[in-house]
């Protein structure tokens, strides 16, 4: 049956507090922080971005299963932040784990989900035969106005998985989507920073979408929310994805794992990728998985999985690449100034 | 081979000469070189000019051609060659006028070296000077030389005791034998505080521990050793020649504190000449940071490894101690225009030999010079000795 | 670096290829193409280095230039594989924390780009282990 084969997440080492952003604008941090239930976020290294990010996730799903990269057919990265308009990310990670030239890549935007989009079409090439294994991968530099909402949450990071239906550690025992034209968060060419609705951005675009597509997974698989062990939403900040739960009838403590927001912050397309990672990290066989994730414009990818034993046998070692809470546990704080230097903020000649 | 001797030296003023172009640092040498040799430009036979990156520093390639043109030399046609090889471009320029006229293809060769620095600024310097490490696998990982030399440095303090002072001390006697060398660009005395305070470059390497950033250009006239007494009184001779290279980049040495290169460019050299360290009065060592004038001291022979550093701050390298090193100033004080150095190295030697050093004079008869490029993939030395 | 210039030596840069001479049994990263101790008799085929290594020697870069400017100050070091090569890094690492035999790892970082609408150049630096 199709699953994930391996996966791998990767944080980079720098954050900044909510409440040093908040300085800078004369804001409230500590009323921000709890308002958002983000602490803090993570930002990348002056040598890091999309493509950096992805082939460390590549690359620690790689590390965690011994798996010829010839047998990769495929590899799908999903962000808003590639770094190329035009030049594929993918490529680079395809040459970077050994998987070039007999596959096929693309790069994929659809906000926050374009990772779990590049899920759905990985399993659609496995269940069809056309590949043995496809990469799918979230990652993102997320980009945010200085000053403006998003600034306190958009946050680096990403993870990957290898979709195949061999001996898979998690199966996917279905995949559904609800997507309509909602205008809640864009980015126009060549605009260095998206825009958004403000609390437009709320009820009719991700609460109707997770909703949706969380409802049409329970009706079409029969099931009920207390029989899954882990929930995971995506999370632009720590509240949406408790008030989804609780809407849904999930608890928090369904949610505890998978919720890496808090100290993280928004990975838009990483975001539900790495909060799927955190649960793979503590997860046992047998356990069941409950994920919707949430692009804005909108659309919601909802998943079902079943962990399998092997994960706890020979051919996975969960132990072969860093967990997600070991990666927010390595951490370097910097101020804003640091801040802005590592986001190119600060204005350069060439 | 027929024996060859220096005729004739001249020396711009080192520094940063926002006046002089390129091409003027080098008429100006030539003709203080040549009105000490007192010839005319008609009897000149060939030209060898060493410079590094005059296609970055100036943008300006075919070198030799230039300097003949404008050294009013072109009008003769006279064979002109420029010689690259980082910073030991003037050495070798040397090297290949003493074998020209050692070889009997011509009579008298002017051995010349320039370099105008100050024409980009600080970070285009420090990027074209990287280009004397391998810009493919060094260049790319944000090599500096600095940072180069202060990976020697850190492995050097770390396998054998060197310490912070000692190797200030280095800097610190250099600027003592600068300020009494009017063409030095540093000329004021300093203490062991003004390195040990002064910015870092690379750790543990000090802004005080560097050579700077110059302009200047010098050049020297050889003849065969018979033909000397008709233009000068004191000529001096070239007693031994050595040359060696190893790997480009700094990674690929056997051993990071040793510059394998000048190990056996000064071996033979010694051995051309056929004579003894104990011989040598003084040397003018390639001290582009003060680490590199510790590691040649002990790669050339004068005292065993770890061992320079004492011998230093005992001031037996200081005019009057054991063996003087650096006269003139060394890179540190005097400057460092990248493809002059090596032949201001002769230019200072010849001075010393003649007695003409004033203030800075060491009695001896026989001295040596030694000329780096990169972080040792090139190395010149030559031993030269009064008549 | 051109475009070409960077692209030719890609594969190694990103995946850390080498080339090990089986006349002699050395590795060579930076690769060689020639053997400098067995030279002709030697016969060189590709390899992949693990990755992992210790520092030589090492400096911290307070003046820099070009694509290292935003980075500075930084860590420059020497470091030598567990196959025995040894090659130039930026090492990504607190700049109090760098010691002679720490051990290390490689890690996918950006080199370098020309300029903000030129290419990007992508390759293997280090971190500690
Ligand atoms: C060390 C180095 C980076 C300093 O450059 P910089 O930071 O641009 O220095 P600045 O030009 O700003 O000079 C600042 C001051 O220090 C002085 N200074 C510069 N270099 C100096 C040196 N090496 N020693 C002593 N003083 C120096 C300047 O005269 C100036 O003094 P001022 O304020 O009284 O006028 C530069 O000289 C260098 O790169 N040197 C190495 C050259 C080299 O690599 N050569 C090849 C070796 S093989
Ligand atoms: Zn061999």
């Amino acid at each position: 049956m199709v699953g994930i084969i391996s996966y791998g997440a990767y944080i980079p080492r720098y954050r900044i507090k909510v409440e040093e952003i908040a300085r800078v604008w004369g804001a409230n941090g500590t009323e921000i922080s709890r308002g958002l239930g983000v602490y803090e976020k993570a930002l990348p290294d002056m040598d890091e971005d999309t493509i950096t990010i992805s082939v460390e996730a590549a690359r620690a799903a790689m590390a965690r299963r011994k798996i010829d990269p010839v047998e990769i057919g495929a590899i799908y990265v999903g962000s808003e932040s590639h770094p190329y308009a035009v030049k594929p990310s993918a490529v680079t990670v395809g040459e970077a784990i050994g998987a070039t030239p007999v596959m096929t890549a693309a790069d994929y935007e659809f906000a926050c989900k374009a990772g779990t989009a590049a899920i759905q079409t990985s399993m659609g090439l496995v269940k069809s035969d056309m590949v043995t294994y496809s990469v799918a991968i979230g990652a993102d530099v997320a980009q945010g106005e200085p000053g403006d909402a998003l600034e306190y949450t958009a946050a680096a990071g990403g993870a990957a998985m290898i979709i195949g239906n061999k001996d898979p550690i998690a199966e996917i025992n279905h995949t559904c989507s609800f997507t309509t034209d909602t205008p809640d968060f864009w980015r126009r060419e060549n605009k260095p920073y998206p825009r958004h609705g403000g609390r437009f951005t709320g009820e009719p675009a991700y609460f109707k979408h997770v909703i949706g597509a969380s409802k049409m997974m329970l009706e079409k698989m029969g099931t009920k929310p207390s029989d899954y062990n882990y929930a995971v939403f995506h999370q632009p900040n720590g509240k949406f994805p408790v008030q989804a739960a609780s809407m849904l009838g999930f608890t928090k403590d369904q949610l505890k794992a998978g919720l890496a927001v808090t100290y993280l912050g928004n990975t838009y397309s990483g975001a539900s990728m790495v909060g799927l990672s955190a649960v793979l990290d503590v997860a046992k066989p047998g356990e069941r998985i409950f994920m919707t994730s949430y692009g804005s414009g909108s659309g919601s990818d909802s998943f079902d999985l079943t962990v399998t034993d092997v994960i706890d046998s020979d051919v996975f070692d969960r132990n072969a690449a860093p967990t997600v809470s070991a990666l927010l546990a390595d951490k370097k704080l910097v101020d804003y100034a640091v801040y802005a230097k590592h986001k190119g903020k600060v204005v350069m000649m060439e | 081979m027929r024996e060859v001797a220096v005729i004739g030296v001249g020396c711009t003023k080192f520094g940063e000469k926002w006046e002089s172009s390129f091409r003027n640092l080098f008429v100006e040498a030539g003709a203080l070189a040549l009105e000490d040799a007192n010839i005319s430009g008609e009897q000149i036979d060939e030209i060898f000019v060493g410079n590094m990156s005059a296609g970055r520093f100036v943008e300006q390639e075919h070198i030799g051609a230039l300097i003949a043109d404008y050294a009013g030399l072109a009008t003769n046609n006279i064979p002109a060659t420029r010689v690259e090889a980082a910073c030991a471009s003037g050495g070798l320029s040397f090297k290949q006028a003493y074998t020209a006229v050692a070889s009997g293809m011509s009579d008298i060769v002017v051995a010349a070296g320039v370099e105008k620095m100050t024409d980009v600024g600080t970070e285009v310097t420090t990027d074209v000077l990287a280009a004397a490490a391998d810009r493919e696998w060094e260049g790319i990982a944000g090599v500096t030389f600095p940072g180069l030399y202060a990976m020697i440095a850190t492995d050097y303090m770390n396998r054998y005791g060197l310490t912070r002072e000692q190797l200030a001390q280095v800097a610190v006697k250099n600027h003592e034998n600068g300020a009494k060398n009017p063409n030095a660009q540093f000329r004021k005395p300093i203490t062991l505080d003004t390195v040990l305070n002064s910015t870092l470059v690379a750790d543990p390497l000090r802004l005080f521990d560097c050579s700077p950033v110059t302009d200047g250009a010098a050049a020297v006239i050889l003849a065969p050793l018979e033909r000397a007494r008709e233009f000068t009184d004191t000529p001096v001779k070239v007693l031994g020649c050595g040359q060696a290279s190893s790997s480009i980049a700094l990674h690929d040495r056997k051993d990071i504190c040793t510059l394998d290169a000048t190990v056996a460019a000064g071996n033979r050299a010694f051995q051309m000449a056929g004579v003894e360290r104990k011989d040598i009065g003084f040397v003018e060592v390639h001290d582009c940071f003060t680490i590199a004038e510790i590691c040649a001291i002990e790669d050339l022979g004068f005292c065993k490894k770890g061992e320079a550093g004492k011998l230093t701050e005992d001031g037996q390298t200081a005019i009057g101690g054991k063996i003087p090193i650096n006269p003139s100033g060394g890179l540190k004080a005097c400057g460092h225009p990248v493809g002059a150095t090596g032949v201001k190295q002769v230019y200072e030697t010849v001075k010393q030999l003649r007695g003409d050093a004033k203030g800075r004079q060491i009695d001896t008869e026989i001295g040596m010079t030694h000329n780096v490029g990169g972080t040792g993939a090139t190395v010149v030395c030559h031993i030269f000795g009064r008549v | 670096m051109s475009v070409a210039r960077f692209w030719r030596k890609q594969q190694n840069r990103y995946n850390l290829i080498g080339t090990h001479c089986t006349t002699c049994g050395k590795y060579f990263y930076p690769p060689r193409a020639f053997c400098p101790d067995c030279r002709r008799d030697g016969k060189i085929v590709d390899h992949q280095f693990k990755g992992t290594g210790k520092v030589v020697t090492y400096s911290i870069i307070r003046s820099s230039s070009g694509d290292f400017k935003l980075l500075t100050p930084y860590v420059l070091a020497i470091i030598e594989l567990d196959e025995g090569s040894r090659l130039t890094t930026h090492l990504i690492c607190d700049i109090d924390k760098v010691k002679i035999g720490m051990p290390v790892k490689r890690v996918f970082r950006k080199l370098g780009e020309e300029g903000s609408s030129g290419a990007i150049h992508y390759g293997t630096k280090f971190v500690p282990a």
